[in-house]
Parts: structure tokens; C-alpha cells; sequence
């Protein structure tokens, strides 16, 4: 606990999405909105491509802090506002980043803050979690 | 159309229960790329405490495709899914969602807002479980483009 510091980054990862990625997620999460995976009917709602589902990437961007605290049940609190799309390319797909951090002790729990971008822009906004931090 | 300021305040039914499996669980926690061995391995869960695997953070979701399907079937609300975009979302957690949890949602409206032709509507829906005790409260805005 100790050595926690705001401004610390806890976790980073990175996650290559495919259009695979999309359908897995489709199916497992029961969002078949086809913006997700036909290209034609996001170009006819004015679309720039294929978008991920903003729940992916809220559900991903969670996972290196998952995988620092040692148990998912550290979670107390988790928010983001989607703020720019991913758009995953059919051949290239898209990458994306996440950087946590501690944003502030709160007692008992600290708060980190996820950066998440999608090429140079971040995607999310006010990502933020309360969390009990691992012992030691 | 914009959504019905109406609907502000309103309290909807409890939604079927929904029982948590350990395989839907597995298969969400693929997708959305968790690694870590209490969302996949039973005795890794129960060396952490949990009676099975946990679900991912954002699993809540799924149980409240059904509160969705509430708000997008009230006519008076007047919700075209079409024009829907998700702007932000939040779980609080009393606890997390372990396989073999029977989670039942009551949603209610919090907030209707009109911003520059758009409708923005907030929901919280309260999960809680077979014994009546609130597991994760998911929140949730909706904004409803209106017409360009």
C-alpha cells in the first residue's frame, strides 16, 4: 500500500482486435447490432467502418488491472464514457491501449484512471475505478 | 421523436432470473480477453474465496440486456434503438457475480434530459441475487439522436 503513488502506472496492456473479436464478443455478450460486423449496414447509418462494441473495449481495458490485483472481486466501482469510436478494419483490425494508473487514495480504496487509445486518440473517457489495492 | 420526459422516475417490474453458468461465464471472459484464472478455473475461484468462477467486471451487462428490452418495448417512452448510441456506463459492486448466481434487475429512470435535439436517458438497474441482496448496480445512459 505503501508503495502506491498517484500518478503510478499499476497496469498496461494492449489488445490487437479483428473482426473476430467483434463476433466473439457479439455472440458472448447477445449485442448483435450488425454496426459490429457488416460493413455495409455501418456505411449506411454514416459510419466510418465496422465499430467495436463500446462494452468490449470497457470490458478489456480492465483486464491488466484484473490481472495486478490478483482478484476480480477487488473491483468496487467502474465507469467510462465512450467518447470516440474503434474502428476495426476487416484486414488490419485495430489496437487497443491501456495504461492504469493511480488517480487518488480514498482511504481504504485507490482510485485508477485508464487511458485507453485507439491510434493516437483515446476512446474513453473519465475511465475510472475504485478498487481495494493487493496487499503489500 | 425525442424520448418521453415522462419516464423520468419511472420503476420497472423485476426481470425474469437470470442464472448465471459457468460456461457463459468462461465464454464472456474469452471475449472480452480477461486472463486471470478465477474467470476460468473453479479451484482457482474457490481458493479466492468464491463458490465458482467469477464473472468479468463488465459481465452485468448481459444480465441487463433484459432491463434494456423493458425500456425499448414501453411505448410511451418513445426509445428508437436505431437512432440509440451507449454515452457512458457504470457497475458499483457489493460484490462480484460468481457462476450459480441467480440475479434478478429492476431498473428505474433517473433521468431524461433534452440536449441541443438530443435525448439522453439514464437508467440504474439494481442486480440482486436469490437471497434478496444487492449485488452490482449497473448504470447506464442512453443518448437518442434526434433527427439530423
Amino acid at each position: 500500500m505503501s508503495a502506491l503513488e498517484v500518478g503510478a502506472v499499476v497496469a498496461e496492456g494492449s489488445f490487437p482486435l479483428t473482426r473476430d473479436s467483434l463476433v466473439r464478443y457479439a455472440g458472448a455478450s447477445g449485442d448483435f447490432n450488425p454496426i459490429h460486423y457488416r460493413d455495409d449496414v455501418a456505411a449506411t447509418v454514416g459510419l466510418p467502418g465496422v465499430l467495436a462494441h463500446g462494452m468490449l473495449t470497457m470490458g478489456l481495458a480492465v483486464q491488466p488491472v484484473v490481472d495486478w490485483l490478483g482478484d476480480p472481486g477487488r473491483i468496487v466501482d467502474y465507469q467510462v464514457k465512450f467518447t470516440r469510436p474503434v474502428v476495426v478494419d476487416a484486414e488490419t483490425g485495430a489496437v487497443v491501449s491501456v495504461v492504469a494508473k493511480v488517480g487518488a487514495i480514498e482511504g481504504e480504496l485507490v482510485r485508477l484512471d485508464l487511458t485507453v487509445t485507439f491510434g493516437e486518440q483515446t476512446v474513453l473517457g473519465k475511465a475510472q475505478l475504485r478498487v481495494v489495492p493487493p496487499a503489500g | 421523436m425525442p424520448v418521453n420526459p415522462a419516464i423520468e422516475g419511472r420503476a420497472y417490474p423485476p426481470t425474469a432470473p437470470y442464472l448465471v453458468g459457468r460456461e457463459k461465464v468462461r465464454e464472456f471472459a474469452r471475449a472480452v480477453f480477461a486472463t486471470h484464472a478465477t474467470h476460468f478455473d473453479p479451484e482457482a475461484a474457490r481458493a479466492a474465496g468464491y463458490a465458482d468462477v467469477v464473472a468479468p467486471a463488465t459481465f452485468p451487462i448481459v444480465v441487463t440486456a433484459a432491463t434494456l428490452e423493458q425500456l425499448l418495448t414501453d411505448e410511451e417512452a418513445g426509445v428508437d434503438f436505431a437512432r440509440v448510441v451507449h454515452g457512458d456506463q457504470r457497475f458499483s459492486y457489493s460484490r462480484p457475480i460468481v457462476a450459480g448466481d441467480e440475479l434478478v434487475a429492476t431498473m428505474t429512470i433517473t433521468s431524461v434530459k433534452s440536449i441541443g435535439g438530443h435525448s439522453m436517458v439514464t437508467s440504474e438497474s439494481a442486480l440482486t441475487d436469490s437471497a434478496g441482496a444487492h449485488v452490482v448496480t449497473a448504470t447506464s445512459t442512453l443518448v437518442v439522436r434526434g433527427d439530423e
